[in-house]
Order: structure tokens, then C-alpha cells, then sequence
């Protein structure tokens, strides 16, 4: 088991191979669809509006070296107001493939973690922007909720809870490399191997 | 008869919190069946370990099993003189309960809007199905259909072409492991196929998602369509699709076939994709009020 932690460098990204079990540390922001839409329509396509500076600055300071999440959590508000996580499992990364390229390069991220995998414009972008794809295990909610420690602030709350942007602290998060920085996807690798497969039982 | 309907909120508040929080025992011992048929040290064992895992800390602590908590399906039978109306009144309350109570994500989007109503009532929202039925007591099966797999479901129309898929059971068969090839990890597998043939689009998915409330060891009434199930449980396996996609021995945890009829002209397969997290849980009411969950 690798440990990592957020910002991560580079050499730590090009040292992972497919199939490398990771366990992840430090500050990490969660992201799905109305939040990488929101990212690349308002800050990469355009600068960001005056009135969205402050967020595109924090984002910007979070996301370089740093790790999105494609999660929509399950979030209890304590009598205190405080938040916590209840359940955070992954998300299907694939409906972010049309976004994610371009989050990756903009922001220079080093890691997305989602579910399912992505596609061949990702794996461009993380051999060309050194980043990796984390697989976490769809559906493990509580037990990843567990691993989150903190919330330290929530962006785009008017998106709901499931699609805000939500910045949390993280302690041994578990994941399972599928996409390297190298080219190489488990993900590509299992779809070949089952597509001949499928054909031999469909002769 | 009975004279005075009970008030169900906190009934189907719980069959909520159970469906949301406690997977079917049926369904672990089949992930730990899994496991135990992983290679050593491997990336699919690891997954279903993780999922185990997971299993127990969910129902330890009442909490959710997977952050999508799901569409939830509410199949519901009663017996003569029941006001479904009312029914309904008290299923959307415990909706909200347990939304509040963090049993459930809130998951109803305005599909114009966009919103989040927020407590998991809306149009159309949760899915009601109401059968009147001849027994005395009121019994309801409900499913927390996750959407990542239902995005991966599918609906086919024989003859296929391009599977070489005629119009019998061994289409049938094409055409369904051709739905698992497609589906890779997308679907969170190892999951259950729950398959209809025959009916009308909307009556065929329905069908097949009811075939999700069947438990996984039961025996098909019908002996072709048993054979049926077994001979795509063991090729849709044979794939080496594997837990989360990660390649392994272990897709599908089991296959399930129903059929009906159909026009002349339509012959559909439909597919409803189920993740591992096959969160189905039964309430029965009787005619003393005595509620009891299965």
C-alpha cells in the first residue's frame, strides 16, 4: 500500500503503476457533474467573472498538485450546525470524460478518484499533465464517510448537497490505481480481454 | 374488512432505514461467496473485502450503504378496502422523515429546474405501484434501484442484427451478455440481472425490475427459463468483467428471467441492471396492525 498526501508531486504521480493500492491523505474537493460543467463554462472556456474571483483563487490554490473527488455525499447538519459526512462513496466518473482533460491541465491536478473509469481524452491527460485515476470501490459509503475527517468548507451549495464542492480532509482514503500516468488503463485492458471473450460465446 | 386504516408513517420510515441500511442476507453471503473465488492478493478480492466490509459498517451503524440511496421502488399489495390515497399520503411522509433523518440522500431533481426538491418527493416521485390483492394483510416490497446501474440497463429488440440475435431464448442470451459487456464496471459489479421478455417498453423494464426482489438461491417456476438463468449467470461470469470492473471471476451475483406477453409485432429483452448493493427489504401489515419486516 502507497500512502500519498495532497499536494502531491509529480515523481510521486510517475512512480504509480495500474494496480497499485493507494492510500490517500490530506485535503481533497469533491466534483460532479454541475460542478466540473460550472468549472469549465465559467473559469477555462472564459476568465472567471469578477464576482466568482475569490472561488476561482481558492479553487486554483486547492486543486494544483491536489485531487478531485466525483462524489455526491450524504451530508448530516448537527444540532451545533456544524456538518458532517454520513455516506461518500464514489460516483460514475465516464459522464465527466467531455470536462475532465481540460479540469486536469487548467487547475494541474494529480488525481481524479471516481468509479467506473474514464476515457481515452483522461488517459491523454494524465500522461501529458502527470496524473493518475484512483478507483475507489462503488457503493463503500460509510466506510470512505469514515475516512473523511473534516469538512473545511463547502463552494456551489446552490447546486445541492450531492453537487456542491466540498473540501474536506481525508485520512487513509482507499483506492486502486486504474489509470497511470504512463498510458496504461485497467480499465481498457479488461474491456479488450472481455470484448474477445463475448465474441467466442456469440459464434 | 378492516374499519379504521393505521397511520404507516413510522412503518414505512423504517422499511426505509432497513432497505437503505441492511443488505438483503442472501445477497452478502453471495459476495462472500465471491471472495472466496478471487485470486489471492488481487485487485477484485480486495474490492469485495472492501464491500464487506462496508456491509457490516452500514448495518452496525444505521447508516446508508451506498451514498446513492437509490430509486425507490414501493410494489404494494392490499387487501379490499384499503385508500391507496391514503397509502401514498403516508409513503411520502416517510420519505421526508428519512430523508431528514439521513436514511436517504436527497435525490428528486426537477428534471426543467434542476432543483433538489430536498426531501425525495416530487413528480412521479418515489415510483408507487398499487395491486389490490385477495389476502387480508398489506404487504410491500421495496427497491432502492441505484443510478449508476440503472444508467447501464438496457432494453433490446429481437431480431438483432448485430448480435445475430433471433427472436428465442438463445437471442435472449445475446443479447443480455452483450448488456454486461457494455456495462464493464459502470454498473458496480458484481450485480444481479434482473431480465423480462415480452411486453410493451414501459411493461417490459417494470417487469425486470421486479425480477430484482426475487431472492437470489430461488428456482425459476418455469424449467427453460431456469436453465436460462443458470447458463448466463456461468457465461456473464465467464466474461471476466470482475468486481468494479478491476477483472476477475466474480460479474454477476445472479441472473433472474421473467416473461409475458407480447404483440405480434414487439419483442423485447429488457436488462435492469442492479449493483452488489441489491437493497430490497418486504413490510407486512396484518389485519391486527402488526407490522413485520422481512
Amino acid at each position: 500500500m502507497v500512502e500519498l498526501t495532497t499536494p502531491i508531486s509529480a515523481e510521486e504521480i510517475h512512480a504509480l503503476q495500474v494496480g497499485d493500492a493507494v492510500s490517500l491523505n490530506g485535503v481533497i474537493v469533491t466534483g460532479r457533474d454541475a460542478a466540473h460543467k460550472f468549472m469549465v463554462e465559467h473559469f477555462i472556456r472564459q476568465p472567471a467573472m469578477p464576482e466568482e474571483q475569490p472561488l476561482y483563487a481558492e479553487l486554483m490554490r486547492l486543486l494544483n498538485g491536489g485531487v478531485i473527488y466525483h462524489c455526491g455525499p450524504v451530508v448530516k447538519k448537527h444540532d451545533d450546525d456544524t456538518c458532517s459526512f454520513v455516506a461518500a462513496g464514489p460516483t460514475t466518473s465516464i459522464r465527466e470524460e467531455i470536462y475532465q482533460q481540460d479540469v486536469i491541465a487548467h487547475f494541474n491536478l494529480r488525481g481524479i478518484i471516481g468509479k467506473g473509469g474514464m476515457g481515452p481524452d483522461t488517459l491523454k491527460a494524465c500522461q501529458e499533465h502527470a496524473a493518475v485515476y484512483f478507483h475507489a470501490i462503488g457503493g463503500i459509503a460509510p466506510l470512505i464517510a469514515q475516512a473523511v475527517k473534516q469538512i473545511l468548507a463547502v463552494h456551489k451549495l446552490e447546486f445541492g448537497i450531492p453537487e456542491a464542492m466540498w473540501v474536506i480532509r481525508v485520512k487513509h482514503f482507499p483506492v486502486i490505481v486504474t489509470m497511470d500516468s504512463h498510458g496504461q488503463s485497467l480499465h481498457e485492458r479488461v474491456k479488450w480481454q472481455s470484448q474477445e471473450i463475448l465474441t467466442a460465446l456469440l459464434e | 374488512m378492516i374499519t379504521m386504516q393505521p397511520d404507516l408513517v413510522e412503518a414505512f420510515m423504517e422499511l426505509v432505514r432497513r432497505a437503505s441500511t441492511i443488505l438483503p442476507v442472501d445477497v452478502e453471503e453471495a459476495i462472500v461467496q465471491a471472495r472466496a473465488h478471487e485470486p489471492a492478493n488481487s485487485a477484485s478480492e480486495r474490492a469485495l473485502d472492501t464491500i464487506l466490509q462496508n456491509i457490516q459498517l452500514a448495518r452496525e451503524g444505521s447508516l446508508p450503504i451506498c451514498q446513492d440511496t437509490g430509486t425507490p421502488i414501493f410494489e404494494i399489495r392490499y387487501p379490499f378496502g384499503w385508500s391507496t390515497l391514503m397509502l401514498t399520503e403516508h409513503i411520502r411522509k416517510a420519505m421526508r422523515e428519512a430523508t431528514a433523518r439521513s436514511y436517504l440522500r436527497p435525490n428528486a431533481v426537477d428534471s426543467l429546474t434542476g432543483e433538489n426538491s430536498g426531501d425525495n418527493t416530487g413528480e412521479g416521485y418515489p415510483t408507487l405501484h398499487f395491486c389490490e390483492w385477495v389476502e387480508d394483510y398489506l404487504h410491500v416490497d421495496l427497491l432502492l434501484k441505484g443510478g449508476g446501474c440503472e444508467n447501464v440497463s438496457a432494453q433490446y429488440e429481437l431480431p438483432d442484427t448485430r448480435l445475430k440475435a433471433g427472436r428465442d431464448l438463445d437471442g435472449v442470451r445475446r443479447v443480455v451478455l452483450d448488456a454486461v459487456f457494455q456495462a464493464q464496471g459502470k454498473g458496480c459489479p458484481p450485480g444481479v440481472l434482473g431480465i423480462a421478455i415480452g411486453g410493451d417498453r414501459g411493461s417490459s423494464y417494470l417487469k425486470a425490475k421486479q425480477q430484482l426482489l426475487r431472492l437470489l438461491d430461488d428456482e425459476n417456476p418455469n424449467s427453460e427459463l431456469a436453465a436460462l438463468e443458470k447458463q448466463i449467470y456461468h457465461e456473464a461470469n465467464a466474461l471476466g468483467i470482475g468486481p468494479m470492473g478491476f477483472g476477475g471471476e466474480t460479474t454477476v451475483l445472479g441472473v433472474k428471467i421473467g416473461a409475458q406477453h407480447r404483440l405480434p409485432a414487439s419483442y423485447f429483452v429488457s436488462i435492469a441492471y442492479m449493483c452488489w448493493a441489491n437493497r430490497r427489504t418486504i413490510m407486512n401489515v396484518g389485519p391486527d396492525g402488526k407490522v413485520t419486516y422481512g
